[in-house]
């Protein structure tokens, strides 16, 4: 047990450490940089204020004293200056975290209760109508693109209410800041929904199909327990390992979704950061964002051995 | 392979279909979403191939007395701010769709293909590197890749394709190494190696087809993933550039403020997003129910 986690801690940073490169490299391939979008939006450019930005802000350097700066600092905790705004990046940063993370939980809790639900009724009725009737609906879930979606629902808050829900750092009252989160939590957990719906059925008709289910009917258990207590006690497990691939998926959601609905959360502040070329600010992000991805794939595998017995970690 | 399937198909529903006209009918009636699924993708192919002849106007001809006409006789569809028709610029949108979708699944398949094959079937210290390329890729969300690597890259329809592609390869890498740990390990590719044929020859010829069947299936979802993604790159700013009608592109030009306004402007670029991949979605299912019987529901 031991010995795995200390292998798995370490292939941890070996990812960790890659990912940093690939970033590193692939943003040192952009063409222009801070310095040029900034001269091109000026309108004239004078070549020797220029070069002294550059060097103000260290891109005159050699590409492995660049990448040593980022990492020794980012090790110390400091993430360095955003360009665009001149304030340290980790200023810049970690306010706006609560704020996408709020969304995140929200949607991810709206995704389960939605999805868990369907996706047992569907199985149970595995071939009705209305098994069939579902499996489409998620499947055109899953179709929608996020931004798309989020668009439809401003649409309709225009249609309904005449106004479209504008995001507001100070909520007057509980309900506001939770209808202000919960709207475009909807948009993205939607999406997700249909992914758990359709994981819980196929893992569901995968458990309905064992013969300890096949003993419990024999006994006489009613369907109402042998569904629940039986069967989706055990169905349950491969869900929680989707919650990995789950943070992938709400991530890509929340970047358009923070977009349409203009929220000032991580997600939207990372493509404006892109636009801008803000290089300190742009892999910073996407280490947090990799490093959240890790490691909620290594707890969901720890989670994964504790709910399941069956699972031996490292054998 | 595909006729023993569907033999197989026949036998088990115990059907008399008679020639090859009766297997269809009858593979149609069984996989009825899969179907229109199909319908719906030869559709969209079709359009693809003759926007030339569907299409009423040009997509790119800029008419300021028709800006934001409402749908009607003249523009189907309404037009946009510059009077483009909106129907026109959906039918031309695509081409880009499908050049994208297709471009992005042929070359993250092949690459992850590559990959999975030689770290599957050489194992050692190859498996080994090939893992921790694909760990690095798998660690960062498919948007958030193609959203660095399209804006390094620059935009352009190639660059995109590329930004796409890239995300798309450790899925298929993992999949096809699994499966051929466990093709290795099989009579057959023993018989092969005692028959003296090369590592190569048995790689290519013996474990390769045998993945074929979840490769198809993968290989149709990772063409959705690729439209929706190009619309999500295209709507954020960062995919394929003006002028060309990319349908994300068409939702991105100040679509908030539309939603008032021109609610057909946001309405008909989705619609077509959200059916193409619904299409391509419904053939998948009903392609893995054929395919890989295993995770038959």
């Amino acid at each position: 047990m031991l010995s795995y986690l200390v292998q798995r801690l370490f292939l941890m940073l070996v990812t960790l450490f890659g990912i940093s490169l690939v970033i590193f490299a692939l943003l040192r391939i952009v063409p222009g940089n801070i310095v040029d979008v900034l001269f091109d939006a000026a309108g004239f450019v004078d070549p020797a204020e220029k070069i002294k930005i550059e060097k103000d802000l260290g891109l005159d350097q050699p590409i492995v004293v660049q990448y040593a700066t980022w990492i020794g600092g980012l090790l110390r905790g400091d993430l360095g200056f955003s360009y665009v705004s001149e304030k340290p990046a980790l200023a810049e940063i970690l306010p706006r975290i609560p704020i996408t993370a709020r969304l995140a939980g929200l949607a991810l809790l709206f995704a389960v209760s939605l999805g868990v639900p369907l996706g047992v009724v569907s199985a149970v009725k595995q071939n009705t109508r209305l098994d069939y009737f579902l499996r489409v609906v998620s499947l055109a879930g899953l179709s929608l693109p996020a931004f798309w979606l989020g668009l439809l629902i401003l649409m309709a808050s225009v249609a309904l209410f005449g106004t479209i829900p504008i995001y507001n750092a100070a909520p007057k009252s509980m309900w506001d800041s939770f209808v202000m989160y919960a709207v475009p939590a909807a948009a993205v957990g939607l999406r997700s929904s249909a992914l758990i719906m359709r994981l819980t059925r196929s893992s569901m008709l995968e458990v309905l199909r064992q013969d300890y289910i096949r003993t419990a009917r024999s006994k006489g258990a009613s369907e109402r327990s042998i569904n629940y207590s039986h069967a989706l006690k055990n169905a349950i497990l491969p869900i929680v390992t989707i919650i990995g691939v789950e943070a992938a998926f709400l991530i890509g959601g929340l970047i358009v979704t923070e977009t349409v609905f203009n929220i000032p959360g991580v997600a939207r502040f990372l493509v404006e950061a892109i636009r801008w070329r803000d290089y300190p600010i742009v892999q910073n992000l996407v280490m947090f964002i990799a490093v959240v991805v890790v490691v909620v794939n290594f707890v969901v595998d720890l989670l994964y051995a504790a709910l399941d017995p069956r699972i031996k970690l490292g054998a | 392979m595909k006729q023993l399937e569907i033999d197989a198909e026949l036998k088990k529903a115990g059907a008399h279909a008679k020639g090859r006209f009766g297997e269809l009918r009858f593979l149609a009636r069984r996989y009825l979403l899969g179907t229109i699924g199909l319908v719906i993708m030869i559709m969209f192919i079709l359009t693809a191939l003759f926007a030339e002849w569907i299409a009423p106007f040009d997509p790119l001809t800029v008419n300021a007395k028709q800006a934001l006409a409402a749908p009607g006789a003249l523009h189907w569809l309404g037009a946009d701010s510059f009077g483009r028709d909106v129907f026109s610029r959906i039918v031309y949108g695509t081409r880009i769709s499908m050049a994208v979708g297709i471009g992005s699944m042929l070359l993250g398949s092949s690459l992850g293909v590559v990959i999975g094959l030689t770290s599957g079937y050489l194992g050692g210290w190859v498996d080994l590197v090939f893992q921790r390329l694909v760990d690095i890729l798998q660690a960062l969300p498919l948007l958030v890749l193609a959203l660095v690597m399209a804006a390094a890259l620059g935009p352009s329809l190639q660059n995109t394709i590329l930004a796409i592609a890239i995300p798309l390869v450790p899925t298929v890498a993992r999949v096809i190494r699994a499966n051929t740990l466990t093709l290795r390990e099989l009579p057959f590719v023993e018989a092969a190696k005692a028959a003296g044929m090369s590592e190569t020859r048995i790689a290519l010829r013996h474990v390769l087809p045998n993945t074929l069947a979840p490769l198809i299936v993968l290989a149709t979802a990772q063409f959705g993933s690729a439209i929706l993604t190009e619309a999500s790159l295209s709507f954020l700013g960062l995919g394929i550039p003006e002028p060309h009608p990319s349908w994300g592109r068409m939702l991105s030009e100040s679509a908030a403020e539309y939603v008032r306004t021109a609610p057909w402007l946001v309405i008909f670029p989705g619609l077509a997003i959200s059916l193409i991949v619904f299409g391509t979605n419904l053939l998948g299912d009903a392609l893995r129910d054929i395919l890989d019987p295993r995770q038959r529901t």
